[in-house]
């Protein structure tokens, strides 16, 4: 039986994190993020966990010590926004280098300067190559989802990699919505007794962690975390199923919302697909052939399911809510765009930069993007593939 | 030594093999080498504690020579040598090739 809850994103995810009970947890507190952990640190100052959390100094110590405990053979989890995360980046790409399953939620926030603390996927999208799994939730019953599953997803032994569950800052993480929690003995069955591949603390089969990897083997090392990414789709979409056989809510690598017969698609991460949602809703009862394309599973990327997914659109509007300074694009659009390369696509395609520093996204910028699909489809390839959504200009 | 291919390694940069260091040939970074002369040692073993790379042979606590696989130079040894002339000396590795 499930419980009906109002809770905010953050809190969501520390309800998540309750109920799976890590046996470490190390953060730092930073904006949006720090309501989460605030939450959590209740949680154990109740004695309702018993995960043992240290308060570090900065991120790049929280990453550290949850490195560390993941080694020792802990389940360990962090969690940061913004600036953290990049304060955090070289512990992050250890972490996944040495194949440590970790869960970290990631509250998005525009990373500084100037300094700005509302969402923007700038954050997220900076560690992208990493070596992370990154799963994008579009409301608070997704973070909730996303945490749960990324237990299970980090841990399968084909992929053993950390994961990333990013949710928009403020717009999800400080808004209450109603969501559906699983009981305590259902997730504590579904997380299960964690079974680490090695442990430091094993004194019987004494071993090494983080050695010097030069030219003779670092190479061979980063061929298997490409491995372990080209597992992680089945797994994922493995446990997503399993978790809708316990949840009601079974999850994909991509979410196709009316996207079948669609001519004029919309692709998106994060929040604002719930927005896409309405409008689509109102332009479909109108007779219009729109749809969206959510990518929940960033990275490893789909390319595949995507490209098939849109590959007969008529025109394609990629929202992106980071920049990729100099790039072509930004970076769902450039993956989007490398995705259709050889389907035969002839689809108008066009970059939509958005929300950045947490600049709203409204229902008439997504109308305005469907109509500008349908004159990109009248008049062929758009010769300004980069726009702005409520850009002053 | 054959290097193994991706697919044959433990993942992670993890050794699951303790103590396998000793596999790995470190003295070929070497600048100067160590040279011991068995005439003036006393044996008091201070290159044997001293040693960060537990270079310093000894056998039923007497100094039998130097592992040069392992050596990497550092000269402690020669340093902590007690006696006068000292018993280990440093030399360019390229002077001693070179004879």
């Amino acid at each position: 039986m499930s419980r009906r809850l109002i809770l905010t994103g953050n809190d969501a995810a520390a309800e998540a994190m309750r109920q799976i009970d890590p046996d470490v947890v190390a953060a730092f507190p930073i904006t949006p993020q720090t309501e989460l952990m605030h939450k959590f640190a209740e949680h154990v100052a109740d004695g309702e966990v018993k995960a043992e959390l240290v308060l570090v100094e900065s991120e790049h110590s929280a990453m550290s010590a949850t490195v560390g405990a993941a080694a020792a053979g802990a389940r360990s989890m962090t969690a940061t926004s913004a600036n953290g995360l990049a304060l955090m980046w070289e512990i992050v790409y250890i972490a996944a280098s040495y194949r440590l399953p970790i869960v970290m939620p990631v509250v998005n926030r525009a990373l500084s300067g100037p300094i700005n603390i509302h969402c923007d996927h700038s954050d997220t999208m900076g560690c992208r190559d990493t070596g992370w799994i990154q799963l994008y939730s579009e409301n608070a019953q997704e973070v909730y989802d996303n945490i749960l599953q990324a237990i299970r997803i980090a841990e399968s032994p084909e992929v053993l990699l950390p994961v990333m569950v990013t949710f928009d800052g403020f717009i999800i993480s400080h808004t209450a919505e109603v969501l559906e929690a699983l009981e305590d003995d259902i997730v504590t069955k579904w997380v299960g007794e964690y079974d680490p591949k090695y442990t430091l603390l094993d004194t019987d089969n004494p071993m090494t962690f983080g050695p010097l990897d030069l030219q003779d083997y670092y190479f061979e090392h980063k061929r298997q975390q490409m491995e372990a990414m080209r597992e992680a789709p089945a797994a994922v979409k493995k446990i997503g199923k399993l978790y809708g056989e316990i949840s009601g809510r079974q999850y994909e690598l991509i979410e196709r919302y009316q996207l079948d017969d669609a001519e004029f698609v919309v692709v998106a991460l994060g929040s604002t697909c719930g927005t896409a949602k309405v409008v689509i809703d109102e332009l479909r009862a109108q007779g219009k052939k729109v749809g969206l394309l959510k990518i929940r599973c960033f990275r490893p990327f789909p390319e595949t399911e995507i490209a098939e997914a849109i590959k007969n659109a008529k025109a394609i509007a990629v929202l992106d809510r980071s920049v990729s300074f100099g790039a072509p694009g930004g970076p769902v659009h450039k993956e989007i765009k490398a995705a259709l390369f050889g389907t035969g696509s002839t689809a108008g395609l066009v970059n939509y930069v958005y929300g950045l520093g947490g600049r709203d996204i409204s229902m008439d910028h997504i109308k305005q993007t469907f109509a500008d699909l349908e004159t990109i489809a009248d008049s062929g390839t758009p010769t300004d593939s980069l726009r702005f959504l409520g850009l002053r200009e | 030594m054959r290097e193994k291919t991706w697919t044959e390694i433990p993942i992670g940069g993890a050794i699951e093999e303790a103590g396998n260091a000793d596999a790995y040939e470190t003295g070929s970074w070497r600048t100067y080498r160590p040279l011991w002369n068995e005439e003036t040692c006393i044996h008091c073993l201070r290159c044997w504690v001293a040693c960060p790379d537990s270079s310093i042979l000894i056998s039923e606590g007497k100094m039998t020579g130097i592992d040069l696989e392992h050596c990497k130079g550092c000269g402690i040894c020669a340093f902590e040598c007690p006696v006068d002339p000292k018993a280990i000396e440093m030399k360019l590795e390229t002077d001693v090739k070179n004879g």
